[in-house]
């Protein structure tokens, strides 16, 4: 493995008598989309702020881009970008002026700060809003010329500390395929989030905080893999109940639970498919009404880390459970 | 010189503003108006000028001052908003100089606060107001009223920065017209109770209006008896502008560079 961009060695921070950040160590390697993952209080920011030069640690080591945090801030700046997590702009003025007087501030000079402004509003599909004051914008172009602001300086270690909270599910793609973007063009993007399903669908590893500490670490597979999956069949009468039982204990090692008509199974390690499944339930004559392999969601890791739910907000929670469900109708 | 440019794109960001807030530079133009017309006619048929005088031409100083003195709140306000929408923090988080933010913000506000003493003078020119010891000394006189300004936009950019939030800043800004009153700005301190008279001849805007009445040649020079402050107007003037610029500017420089820490 690369040497990491970013690296902390036992970070804390203390405000008064309350440790925000409480030894939390973290190693990112370079051209890779990480998330930093746990629930309000959590300290993300904090961790983000520590790592972006705003706030000093009271103890540990941060390295970013090769440049201690503490001792060479100055070269740390030089070489981030970073969105906070509320949008950072002059609402008074329209989003291309914002990025220009940013630009100029970020060093570009004026012609550079130009050009880099209308090249990033056009790559990134805000010509339109660009001359309309920010205060008129939307939640999603909020974040989208925040995160824009935050690539002046075309950095090669962004940090983006909850990008998408908030936003509706639209405009949360059009973030992500940003941030894929970046990474395509070989930049490391650090991202804090509290929606389990975007480190799922973004980061490559991921480290789950809490109270300040890393509790888990490793890619959303690996996580998942400790936790693993559950089977779900839905038989058309009783009389298969036992029957359907006995095929999936034999094909999966589980434990297979009967409600109603509704079989759950949970399966260590790799499930078998669902077409495998119905071929071996078809075979012995189940009547089946519905298979699903439901693979656990990062909510599930952090229940079972915790043996808490995650404190997500609780505007989006409902759209996430269906699309972490592989579902397939089989008709009997 | 990066501190010169900086504080360019910050004036730059402060015209856009106003670009963009027809209804701000219009209440710019039209507030002075407003005020010298209230004072000077409304307060001013039932004000003696202590030694004789045109009130009007006794007002006009205390004007002067009271406007500069809003860039106090003005720069509050601006900070703590900057503060509390994250804009601080993404200028914290780039190689700008963490110094030329703060000296940008208050040349920024001089710059415009030139503008507003134009069109205040201007106003002040139209209902009487004039020069009467010669132009060098009017040009000393608007000198002291912009470094008073830019003293209190220091005094503004520190309390900004201390405030949680861009509403408090909001509630708060205010206060500064009480505070310009008690002084000589408006009427003579002469008839006031004794600790009153106290209070309002050692604030820095006494002395301030003191200081412009003198250069200006306008009428309300205190007589020699008075207190310290007001017989040596422009000595104390520049002290209070010395001092408070000592603390202050170390201080907001300070505050911004580590804010959050
Ligand atoms: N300046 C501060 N002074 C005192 N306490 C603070 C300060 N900043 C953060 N905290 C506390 O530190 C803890 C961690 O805060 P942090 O903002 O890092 O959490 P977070 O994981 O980002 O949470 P969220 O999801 O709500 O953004 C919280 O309990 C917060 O109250
Ligand atoms: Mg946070």
């Amino acid at each position: 493995m690369d040497s990491p961009i970013v690296s902390a060695q036992g970070l804390r921070k203390r405000f008064g008598e309350f440790e925000a950040l409480a030894g939390l160590d973290l190693a990112v390697p370079p051209g890779t989309v990480y998330g930093l993952l746990g629930p309000n209080g959590a300290g993300k920011s904090t961790a983000v702020r520590i790592l972006s030069t705003l706030t000093r640690p009271t103890a540990g080591r941060a390295t970013v881009a090769g440049f201690d945090v503490r001792e060479h801030p100055g070269k740390v700046r030089e070489a981030i970008g970073l969105a906070g997590q509320h949008a950072a702009m002059d609402e008074k003025l329209t989003g291309r002026e914002n990025l220009r007087v940013f630009g100029k501030l970020a060093r570009l000079g004026r012609r550079g700060a130009r050009r880099r402004a209308d090249e990033l509003l056009e790559r990134f599909e805000l010509t339109e809003a660009a001359d309309r004051q920010v205060s008129t914008y939307s939640g999603g172009m909020r974040r989208r010329i925040d995160l824009i602001a935050s690539l002046l300086r075309a950095p090669s270690v962004l940090f983006l500390d909850e990008p998408t909270t908030g936003l509706d599910p639209r405009s949360r793609l059009e973030i992500w395929a940003i941030v894929r973007e970046l990474v395509a063009a070989g930049a490391t993007v650090l991202l804090t989030t509290q929606y389990l399903e975007e480190a799922d669908q973004l980061a490559s590893a991921v480290a789950v905080i809490d109270r300040g500490q890393v509790i888990a670490e490793g890619t959303p597979a690996q996580l998942k893999a400790r936790i693993g999956s559950h089977i779900d069949v839905e038989v058309g009468s009783e009389d298969d109940l036992a029957e359907a039982g006995a095929i999936l204990e034999r094909m999966t090692g589980g434990q297979p639970r009967a409600e109603d008509l509704r079989i759950v199974t949970g399966v260590h390690g790799t499930a078998p498919s669902v077409p495998q499944i119905v071929r071996e339930l078809d075979a012995a004559g189940v009547a089946i009404q519905d298979v699903g392999v439901r693979r656990p969601s990062l909510d599930d890791v952090f229940l079972t880390l915790t043996g808490r739910p995650a404190e997500a907000p609780a505007e989006q929670r409902t759209d996430e459970q269906p699309k972490q469900r592989e579902k397939q109708e089989a008709a009997a | 010189m990066i501190v010169l440019a900086d504080s360019l794109t910050l004036v730059e960001r402060k015209l856009l503003q106003l670009r963009h807030q027809p209804g701000t530079l219009v209440a710019m133009l039209v507030m002075p108006a407003v005020m010298v017309v209230l004072f000077g006619y409304v307060f001013g048929s039932a004000i003696q000028v202590p030694g004789g005088g045109n009130y009007r031409e006794y007002l006009m100083p205390g004007l002067f001052v009271m406007t500069s003195m809003f860039a106090l709140s003005s720069a509050m306000v601006d900070v703590a908003a900057d503060q509390s929408r994250g804009v601080t923090d993404r200028l914290r988080s780039m190689p700008t100089s963490r110094m030329a933010v703060p000296f940008g913000q208050t040349g920024a506000d001089a710059v415009t606060g030139l503008f507003g003493l134009v069109i205040l003078l201007a106003c002040g020119l139209a209902i009487g107001w004039r020069v009467h010891d010669g132009l060098g000394r009017a040009v000393a006189a608007v000198g002291v009223l912009l470094l008073f300004r830019y003293t209190m936009s220091w005094v503004g950019t520190y309390l900004g920065l201390l405030l949680p939030s861009e509403q408090t800043a909001d509630s708060l800004s205010p206060l500064t017209l009480p505070l310009s009153m008690l002084s000589n700005a408006f009427v003579p301190t002469d008839g006031m109770p004794a600790w009153l008279r106290a209070i309002c001849e050692w604030n820095p805007i006494s002395a301030a209006v003191a200081a412009c009445r003198k250069l200006f040649g306008n009428p309300g020079v205190p007589a020699a008896d008075g207190s310290w402050p007001l017989t040596h107007p422009l000595t104390a003037t520049l002290l209070w502008a010395a001092v408070l610029l000592v603390v202050f500017v170390p201080l907001s420089v300070r505050r911004f560079a580590r804010a959050g820490l």
